[in-house]
């Protein structure tokens, strides 16, 4: 009777999470996206050592003819500047302020959704009130007062876009709060005397990870769009580092004469969008099946 | 023997029956698989079987064990993924395989229906019941308005829904769940079908519920002559309308016959083991456990070789049993039992309990000192009455009720749904506060404490068991963090410690200790429930609070539950308050039982006392109503007319006047009933004297 049994080595947090990235291979759809997102992850990360040019450096001789070339593969825009360089600098860009936007919103979203649907009542009341208001304004219209008033940053955008998304993950999460409060396990956990706070952060956020995980990737191309939207009205980062909205909005006068100089940026931002919602798309699928 | 098919008496077994009446349905070596990622799944690997004109057939087993996927195949809506491998389907006659879609179409609905577990899902919610009646008529049958409408109406009259010119304009989610399952069941009889399909079709309704809509089923029956295939997992259920039963395993029929001849000398191992899984007629927990079928079925891709039952099997024999698939044999005189099984004729004659040793009802323990006591418990809630708050009523979900649970014994409260029983519970936990009385438990006044405001020690001595295996455990936690965080909690110990007793927990509801890294998904429902009643052990609670730990599972698995509830209630000298609609198993484990409706105690008192005459009328209602798994068991029933009243129209006088059979007049409606006792502290609630009650018939159980 002694003798215990050993417990078979449970795997640890980053083959779990391999695993389960694996799982992808499932979904074609799914693949395409993650593909997409892991190029224009690189491209940012190797910007320094994939850039052929300095994004900021004009080259007046290039302005004669900016159509592209062998030196300057995607050509130049109106300042001269090589748009091959500019786009994948640009990419940081989105790629810095997106998910940190994304995180920040899903932080506060998530924390502010399970104390509504957990307490109920009049906090509940306060929280839903102040989304409503929030939600109830034309998103564009509350960017252009959020900037305006702040002035245009990386870390105003930021700011926006979680100003923006949080009411909408509150919902979420909510919703779905309402919903786990009611099972059986967070009585048992009441009944052995847990906090509220370990009921909402352990027994209850766990189980809603799926439809959030998917809502959060699909949220990355929205955010990827509205720092486009921005940078395209001139909100978005301060001349003259790159910006693909920006890169657009500079050019897009000249677009029935060098339709590149606006096509080439337009093209990176939607093809990340892209990748982000066909892999929101796989992961849903995978989730759905057994 | 073919000659004219001329009709005999329905329900009469088939072989008493001089004329072979006309097969509606035959099986014909059928097989099905669904296609899935990891390939063909034969999910029915072959099974034969013929239904005649107006019998009524019951298909039993476990879940997963194919019962839903043949009835499925035999509507020819097996879904996407799901195809006949084999086999033929011949519906009066014609091959179901060649049908096209169109015909299809045809057939469904107007000579073959089905009825479903869940009413409202059948119904559209968005169109009246009437209207959807009418369509059947009218798109099968190319019906007038006028005709439809008039049969429709007929139809509600039939299936005794009162009032049916008003109901023809109600919409589904306005009745209750037995009224919706009346109009899915006059529904499928619109068309006059030669045969009825029904999948559970009465799992999810009130034992008194039930029984009007079994009662209902086997009068249409024998009226319209419609052949019946009635899936069940409840023997009970099938003995009330079918005349025979096909016993389902892992896919294969394992034993067939009339349901008298397979009762009275089930041939197939597994048809004894969900037979003696059933407490029965006079077992209770001191003189016997209950018999469970050990281990689980297997899944699909894992199925034996030989017979498929032969892991389970406390007869078998290696070679003979395991070597090759086992062949169909017929059994008995008759000639109409078959069974699946090659050491039938060797196997010791089964042992039934019969009805004449069963007037012996359960001795309760002698109560030690109340470990807990409950004086006038009242639970109201606030209905607002308008958006703004102002005004509104309270309603009484439990009004007013006296009860007390000595140590170490276990308390049932019995009660269809609604009738304030889980509300109760949901106070002693803490999870609602009460309104209004006293609950006492070990001397200290815990009913109006919130769980959060608890101290350690009444934590920790109260712990529940819930209903749903599916939702007692977190998905997202593995079952070792589940019983460890428990332990740690509630005894304050460390986390290396709490590593050892979960190891010790789960041996304790015997579960392997390797259990600890599995996640609740990986689980059946009978483990889950496993790691349920060891969570609440984890404090090693005084008092174990249990709100039909067992409903939602297996016969099989529920004995093995119930056998575990008893073994560790015995040595620990724990108190369980035990919620069931279950009367079975109330009588087998309780020692006292408190009969509840309308959040009143109609009648409490000893197992003994309760089980026996004189009953409350309404307890009678509930006996009677309860469907037992045997044929020889004849029993008068009493149909209890209506729902329970909500709440908010509770009847001035005694509750259960509204819907008694033995009502006296109108001092029932108009004065609250006195509690008469007897000597052994059994107290009923009732305007009709004790001597009157004693009258009664008693019920074998």
């Amino acid at each position: 009777m002694t003798a215990t049994i050993a417990r078979p080595a449970r795997p640890n947090f980053a083959r779990r999470t391999w695993m389960r990235v694996r799982l992808l291979k499932e979904s074609p759809i799914g693949m395409v996206g993650a593909f997409l997102v892991a190029f224009w992850v690189l491209v940012a990360v190797f910007a320094p050592w994939i850039a052929p040019h300095d994004p900021n450096e004009s080259n007046m001789d290039a302005l004669i003819d900016p159509t592209p070339t062998a030196v300057n593969w995607l050509g130049t825009d109106n300042q001269g500047r090589d748009i091959l360089s500019r786009i994948v600098w640009g990419s940081r860009t989105v790629l810095a302020v997106a998910p940190l936007a994304v995180l920040i919103a899903y932080t506060l979203g998530c924390l502010l959704g399970l104390i509504a649907g957990y307490y109920r009542g009049w906090i509940d009341q306060v929280i839903n009130r102040i989304s409503d208001i929030i939600l109830s304004f034309p998103a564009i219209i509350l960017y252009i007062i959020v900037i305006m008033r702040l002035g245009p940053s990386a870390m105003n955008v930021i700011m926006a876009v979680v100003f923006i998304a949080t009411p909408q993950i509150v919902r979420i999460v909510r919703g779905m709060t309402l919903e786990l409060r009611e099972q059986d396990y967070v009585s048992a956990a009441k009944m052995r005397g847990e906090t509220a706070f370990y009921i909402m952060l352990t027994e209850i956020l766990p189980n809603a990870r799926g439809p959030l995980i998917v809502d959060a990737c699909l949220r990355m191309g929205y955010t990827t769009i509205t720092i486009g939207v921005l940078g395209f009205l001139g909100l978005g980062l301060p001349p003259p580092d790159p910006d693909w909205g920006g890169m657009v909005k500079d050019t897009y006068a000249m677009m029935t004469i060098y339709p590149h100089m606006s096509l080439f940026p337009a093209i990176a931002i939607s093809s990340l969008v892209v990748g982000f919602s066909l892999l929101a798309d796989g992961i849903r699928e995978i989730s759905l099946r057994d | 023997m073919t000659g004219s098919a001329a009709r005999t008496v329905p329900g009469t077994p088939p072989g008493l029956k001089l004329v072979k009446p006309k097969p509606i349905l035959e099986l014909r070596n059928v097989g099905i698989s669904y296609m899935v990622r990891a390939g063909e799944l034969k999910v029915v690997p072959n099974v034969s079987l013929t239904l005649h004109e107006g019998e009524a057939l019951g298909l039993v087993g476990e879940s997963g064990c194919g019962k839903s996927t043949l009835a499925y195949a035999i509507m020819r809506y097996l879904g996407g993924s799901g195809r006949l491998s084999g086999g033929q389907i011949l519906f009066e006659g014609r091959d179901m395989g060649k049908m096209s879609d169109a015909e299809l179409r045809s057939i469904r609905g107007s000579r073959m229906a089905m009825v479903y577990q869940d009413p409202m899902s059948s119904l559209n919610p968005t169109i009246s019941i009437g209207r959807q009646l009418m369509e059947v008529p009218i798109v099968h049958s190319g019906a007038t308005e006028a005709e439809a409408r008039a049969r429709a109406l007929t139809m509600l009259a039939e299936v005794k829904l009162p009032d049916p010119e008003t109901l023809f304009d109600r919409y589904p989610h306005q009745l209750s769940g037995g009224q919706q399952q009346r109009v899915v069941i006059a529904m499928a009889l619109m068309a006059e079908p030669s045969l009825l399909v029904m999948d559970e079709p009465t799992t999810g309704l009130d034992v008194t519920v039930e029984a009007a809509v079994l009662d209902l089923v086997a009068t249409l029956r024998r009226k319209h002559n419609t052949a019946i295939v009635f899936i069940s997992h409840n023997l009970g259920t099938v003995v009330r309308i079918c005349d025979r039963i096909g016993v389902m395993y892992a896919g294969e029929l394992v034993e067939e016959g009339p349901i008298t001849e397979v009762f009275r000398d089930p041939s197939h191992p597994y048809t004894r083991g969900l037979l003696n899984a059933i407490p029965s007629l006079n077992a209770d927990k001191r003189n016997s456990p209950l018999t469970a079928i050990p281990g689980q079925v297997p899944p699909i891709l894992a199925r034996p070789k030989g017979c498929v039952f032969a892991p389970r099997c406390i007869y078998v024999e290696p070679g003979r049993c395991t070597a090759r698939p086992i062949e169909t044999q017929f059994y008995g005189e008759t000639g109409l039992h078959r069974v699946k099984c090659v050491r039938t004729r060797e196997l010791p004659r089964h042992a039934r309990p019969t009805a004449a040793n069963a007037n012996q009802a359960p001795q309760a323990e002698e109560t030690g000192r109340p470990m807990l006591q409950i004086g006038g418990l009242e639970k109201a809630y606030h209905q607002s009455a308008g958006m703004f708050g102002g005004g509104g009523y309270e309603v009484h979900a439990v009004d007013g009720i006296d009860l007390e649970a000595g140590r170490g014994t276990t308390l049932a409260i019995v009660g269809e749904s609604g009738c304030g029983k889980s509300t109760f519970a949901k106070v002693l936990t803490g999870i609602e506060q009460s309104t209004g009385g006293t609950v006492q438990l070990g001397g200290t006044e815990i009913g109006k404490t919130p769980v959060e405001a608890r101290d350690a020690g009444t934590k920790r001595a109260i712990q529940m068991v819930f209903q749903n295996p599916d939702s007692t455990l977190n998905p997202s936690h593995s079952i070792g963090y589940v019983l460890s965080r428990a332990i740690r909690k509630l005894r304050g110990i460390s986390a290396r410690a709490a590593r050892d007793e979960t190891e010790a927990l789960l041996k304790t509801v015997n579960l392997p200790t390797e259990f600890a890294n599995r996640k609740p998904r990986q689980l059946s429902g009978g483990q889950k429930q496993r790691v349920a009643i060891a969570r609440a052990l984890a404090g090693e609670p005084e008092l174990i609070l249990a709100d039909e730990p067992v409903s939602a599972l297996d016969v099989s698995v529920q004995a093995a539950i119930i056998n575990l509830l008893v073994d560790i209630q015995q040595k620990r000298g724990s108190t369980m308050l035990f919620i069931s609609h279950d009367l079975s198993v109330v009588r087998y484990l309780a020692d006292h039982v408190a009969v509840m409706y309308l959040g009143k105690v109609m009648e409490f008192g000893k197992v003994r006392d309760v089980f026996a005459p004189p009953y409350h009328p309404y307890t009678e209602a509930l006996m009677s109503a309860v469907p037992i798994a045997d044929p020889d068991v004849k029993r008068e029933r009493i149909i209890l007319e209506g729902a329970i009243p909500s709440p908010t129209e509770r009847p001035k006088g005694c509750p259960f006047a509204t819907r008694c059979h033995r009502k006296i007049g109108p001092i029932c409606d108009e004065q609250v009933p006195p509690e008469q006792r007897t000597e052994g502290g059994h107290r009923i609630a009732c305007h009709i004297p004790l001597e009157e009650l004693k009258a009664v018939e008693r019920f074998a159980f």
